[in-house]
């Protein structure tokens, strides 16, 4: 693949990275009384594997001038590996907490194993890690083909991809440690925030530059939802983070804001990234790779630009309602609460443009699974939304805050719709990217599915029970007029669930390992046809579709 | 609308403005008021910052994740009221950066802890939760005991606090080494600083049962033990409300 970069790129390359080396050694030494120090060092030893890997092949000739009539696609395929690996390590860790909640002895006697720190290897690894890479592969992916246009450079798209995984690297590492802001989704430190901001800059110019010189006139639906993606999670990133370090040897830092106005910033932040980063890209994926598999175009366009511009309005009102009956005030409790409702108006109507695209391919529904997963995950979106808007309702929310519920709520949309449509598109593009003209066994694609579904459905169904069942226990009265169960009575009840849940994240993690040995096999197919010197199924550079109206 | 809307997909610059624009406007009317409206926080001037023991305490705390499984937060319901004291109000966690409100409770609510078990009994829950409570689901903690507190910056940790509007002085700032160490040694001669600094109320214990040695047990249950405490504004708007 470093091949494929010109000469002056592979320098360029080789002077960034040092640049990055340097900036890790300098973090090792100021740091060396710090954990801040050992993140110096994974810095420095990252960026010596970059050099590493580009200096083998520095001296290897130019690359062909055809390519320039062609797509660049490298960092796409590079990015569905990296997504592969991280949602195994990530679906690993996330059985793993789970088990811990039915046996917490499995966690030895160790500080790096212990269920708080464990747990955000899992939410990163899965939302930052596997869902991060999905982005920014299917994103670049998407861009060209519907813009007709090649990326600006190839320069530009490694350094967002292999940056934005030392991001999570630095994320997950330091989880280990002990290393964290303790806003949920935000954990990161700032050194790893402020990198992360450069790598979504380049992220966003590398989206904007290529938009610019796109042949087609109008910007495809999918494209929208990926720069609102990639805006709002920039603004919302950057506010949420705002902090001072102790020092620039210190990992730690204290957040800007504190008590009511931080925990409203929190979740104004940690909603939204349920909107922007597990909604809206993974709509954009939606809007490309599930019209495309159907052979249909979508089904309507003015859905389309409502549910589009509801969702980047409303979304960003609804964070309050994770501060119900909370000392935030009032007034934005009731804002969020109203816009949470309504916000199931363009939710629904995403959904419904989904399903109805389909409509007339339900007989590929039932022989591809690889659409079944994307249709599937349409109808996940649309049950969570549903649910979420539901649960943003003071009464209910008053019941269901703080229990399993809510761990069920955010594993119907992880695993029913982000994951789903991430494998139902990575199943339609992996053949797509290697040249091949299916995937590597079709029958794993099936079994995948039945994993994952099963998996989703006893996952969430066990957290449903934990969670009804603690929030009534909690506020259940005796005749006498006292409360009716201890705390621990509630926990001893959790038990079977607990266990349950271990079970159906198992399936679900089963699947994705699955779904990464056929991906991997796939991917040998091609390098053993290339040897072979076999042509390669040659996937004509298809125009982008045009919804149609 | 469509017609419209065809023009504005064909500016890229255009779609970039109008999102960042319409998505804008929530936060912005949600989260700007809260600091310019004085209502939002109450006004409680007994309220006193954390002892450097009880920031150590606090990183630890947020360094272990206790705040995955434990919320701070009793909200303005009866029967949380009743299991947990008096609902929260903003103004106790207003040195908070960050707040540890939580989103789950694994475990039971925390904003109110402080004094309702001994330290000896904090210390034997740590080490293991199931020698006291055998149904229990909670990590042990027994490095806690034997990891030494690290105290020699501090200083560094209260001065970056000021710079975020937690009120230290420069005399907290300058001794907060030797306060961490007193407060955890009442027989030494560091303990009677941390009274004079931080109010005569402040816990001055060997938290973790043995004098000497500063340990990040020590922290974590000087921290636990000091949670709904710092102020008393929230039992007075209790009392005002019956
Ligand atoms: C896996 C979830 C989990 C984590 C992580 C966790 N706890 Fe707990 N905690 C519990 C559960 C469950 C209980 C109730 C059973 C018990 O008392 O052990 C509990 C109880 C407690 C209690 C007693 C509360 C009361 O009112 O009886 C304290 C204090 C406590 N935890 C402190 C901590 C601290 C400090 C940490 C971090 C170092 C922590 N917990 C981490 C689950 C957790």
């Amino acid at each position: 693949m470093v091949s494929g970069l010109t000469v002056s790129e592979r320098r360029l390359a080789l002077v960034i990275a040092g640049l990055i080396a340097v900036c890790g050694l300098a973090m090792a030494i100021v740091g060396r009384n710090d954990l801040i120090g050992a993140h110096g060092f994974i810095v420095l030893a990252f960026s010596l594997g970059v050099i590493a890997l580009v200096a083998t092949r520095y001296l290897d000739p130019e690359p062909p001038e055809d390519r320039l009539s062609q797509y660049y696609d490298d960092p796409t395929k590079a990015g569905i590996v990296l997504a592969m690996i991280w949602a195994v390590i990530g679906m690993f860790f996330g059985v793993w907490v789970a088990a811990l909640l039915a046996w917490p002895d499995l966690t030895f006697d160790a500080a790096w194993a212990s269920f708080g720190r464990l747990r955000p290897v899992h939410t990163s690894g899965v939302i930052f890690g596997f869902g991060g890479n999905a982005l920014i592969a299917t994103s670049l992916h998407v861009l060209q083909r519907t813009s007709r246009a090649r990326l600006p450079d190839q320069f530009s798209p490694w350094f967002v991809l292999i940056g934005y995984n030392l991001f999570c690297v630095l994320a997950a590492s330091g989880y280990f440690m002990g290393v964290t802001q303790s806003k949920e989704y935000a954990e990161p430190e700032w050194y790893a925030d402020l990198w992360l901001v450069i790598v979504w800059v380049v992220y966003f110019l590398i989206y904007i530059r290529t938009l610019q010189r796109r042949k087609e006139p109008h910007i495809y639906v999918a494209n929208w939802y990926y720069m609102a993606f990639i805006l709002v999670v920039a603004i919302l990133h950057i506010v949420n983070n705002l902090a001072v370090p102790v020092s620039l040897g210190h990992a730690k830092s204290y957040s800007l804001f504190s008590g009511v106005q931080d925990a409203m910033t929190q979740w104004w932040y940690g909603h939204n990234a349920v909107a922007f980063f597990l909604t809206a890209g993974f709509l954009g994926m939606m809007y490309y790779y599930l019209p495309k598999r159907a052979g249909r175009p979508i089904f309507s366009y003015r859905l389309s630009i409502i549910s589009f511009w509801g969702i980047t309005f409303m979304y960003m009102w609804a964070g309050s309602h994770h501060l119900h009956y909370t000392a935030l005030p009032q007034w934005v409790q009731t804002l969020g609460m109203t816009f949470s409702i309504v916000l199931l108006v363009p939710s629904w109507a995403s959904a419904g443009n989904a399903l109805a695209t389909l409509n007339g391919a339900w007989h590929k529904v039932r022989d591809d699974a690889t659409l079944r997963f994307m249709m599937v995950a349409a109808v996940f979106y649309g049950l969570s939304t549903f649910e979420g808007s539901f649960m943003a309702i003071r009464a209910v929310n008053s019941l269901s805050h703080y229990t399993d519920w809510t761990i069920g709520h955010v594993h119907a949309g992880a695993l029913g719709w982000v994951a789903m449509i991430t494998f139902g598109s990575l199943y339609a593009l992996v053949p797509w990217m290697w040249k091949q003209e299916r995937i590597y066994s079709p029958a794993l694609v099936e079994v995948h599915f039945w994993l994952a579904l099963i998996g989703t459905i006893i996952y969430v169904f066990a957290m449903w029970n934990s969670g009804i069942i603690q929030g009534l226990m909690w506020r259940t009265y005796n005749d006498s007029g006292t409360l009716a169960y201890s705390f621990i009575d509630s926990l001893v009840a959790m038990r079977p669930y607990y266990i349950a849940r271990t079970v159906g994240g198992l399936f679900f993690f089963a699947g994705a390992v699955v779904a990464s040995y056929n991906i991997w096999m796939t991917i040998r197919m091609s390098r053993r046809a290339e040897a072979a010197g076999r042509d390669t199924v040659d996937v004509p550079a298809s125009a982008a579709l045009v919804p149609g109206e | 609308m469509p017609n419209f809307h065809r023009k504005l997909e064909r500016s890229a610059i255009g779609f970039v403005l109008a999102i960042v624009g319409v998505s804008a406007i929530g936060g912005f009317v949600e989260i700007a008021p809260l600091f310019t409206i004085h209502e939002t926080v109450e006004q409680a001037p007994d309220m006193r910052v954390y002892t450097p023991l009880e920031v150590a305490g606090r990183n630890i705390y947020i360094r272990e994740g206790c705040y995955a499984c434990h919320s701070q937060m009793i909200r303005t319901l009866r029967d949380e009221v009743e299991r947990y004291g008096p609902f929260s109000l903003a103004v106790e966690s207003q040195y908070d950066h960050p707040m540890l409100w939580g989103s789950k409770r694994t475990g039971p609510d925390l904003a109110r802890v402080g004094g309702k078990y001994s330290d000896a009994w904090q210390v034997a829950h740590l080490i293991n939760p199931r020698d006291v409570v055998p149904q229990s689901v909670m990590p042990r903690y027994a490095w806690l005991k034997r990891n030494g507190l690290k105290t020699d910056d501090l200083g560094l940790h209260l001065a970056a606090q000021r710079r975020v509007g937690v009120p230290y002085t420069d005399d907290m700032i300058a001794n907060a080494g030797a306060d961490a160490y007193g407060q955890a040694n009442p027989d030494s001669p560091y303990a009677s600083g941390v009274t004079a600094r931080y109010g005569e109320a402040t816990n001055v214990r060997a938290f973790d049962g043995s004098a000497g040695r500063l340990t990040e047990m020590d922290a974590l249950v000087a921290y636990l033990q000091v949670l709904g405490r710092l102020t008393d504004a929230a039992q007075k708007t209790a009392a005002a409300q019956e």
